[in-house]
């Protein structure tokens, strides 16, 4: 599709769409929303990207390599933090107990593991998504042909 | 009469649904069941046990956080079923 609009529009409203995301994920203990929102915000974004300009260029923006990383990056990242728990004498997937550093409560830097969790656990939401949607397009542009 | 089959068996199915939902407990009534000691828990010590001001953030990454590692796993297992499915033929 080559619409002078939508692909203007869409190069606008990308970068924004992409720093709400990021603040979602980063906020995550603090205000509304988190990993899973804030993920899917991401991914929406790049999917836009595909869809006003073109699969090609948008698959080169998060190539096959990067999204698998993303994928067991961000689930094995969860469960490393788990394992910091374990390590230190506690429960698995422990928080306060693991001697993460709590600071003051609504700041940025504070809760411990959580922030650190959600942002492995955004991206790997954003990845699953992008994955997904460009699966699905390229098995149907391949029926196409 | 396939059609008139589905349509009783639809019918029937509706009829337990709503007469579950008829049968919930009302929507904020304080003598709910699950207004018990697990959420006032989680309201009055939430912030000094996890330090996250999000209430929610904290029962899903910290009071819960194996079930949202399962849900991530879940994830996971359901992204490799989809490339395995579309790409593998």
């Amino acid at each position: 599709m080559e619409d002078i609009i939508v692909r203007m529009v869409g190069r606008i409203s990308v970068p924004f769409i992409q720093v709400y995301g990021f603040y979602v994920i980063l906020h995550g203990h603090l205000t509304p929303g988190g990993s899973f929102s804030g993920g899917a915000i991401l991914g929406s974004s790049m999917i836009l990207f595909a869809l006003a300009f073109n699969l090609e260029r948008g698959h080169k923006k998060l190539t096959h390599e990067a999204s698998t990383l993303l994928e067991c990056g961000g689930a094995s990242w969860f469960a490393i933090l788990g394992l910091v728990g374990v390590y230190a004498g506690v429960n698995f997937l422990a928080n306060q107990a693991a001697g993460f550093y709590m600071g003051i409560p609504n700041t940025l830097v504070s809760a411990g593991a959580i922030p650190l969790i959600t942002l492995g656990l955004g991206l790997k939401v954003a990845s699953t998504v992008v994955t997904l949607f460009y699966s699905l397009a390229e098995v149907e542009g391949d029926s196409h042909d | 009469m396939r059609l008139v089959l589905t349509l009783i068996f639809l019918l029937m199915i509706s009829l337990v649904l709503v007469a579950t939902v008829a049968e919930m407990p009302t929507f904020g009534d304080i003598e709910n069941p699950t207004n018990n000691e697990v959420p006032q828990r989680y309201i009055e010590g939430a912030v000094e046990e996890t330090g996250a001001v999000n209430v929610i953030a904290s029962i899903i990454i910290d009071y819960r956080a194996f079930d949202t590692l399962g849900e991530a796993t879940v994830l996971f297992v359901a992204i490799a079923a989809a490339m395995a499915t579309l790409k593998g033929h």
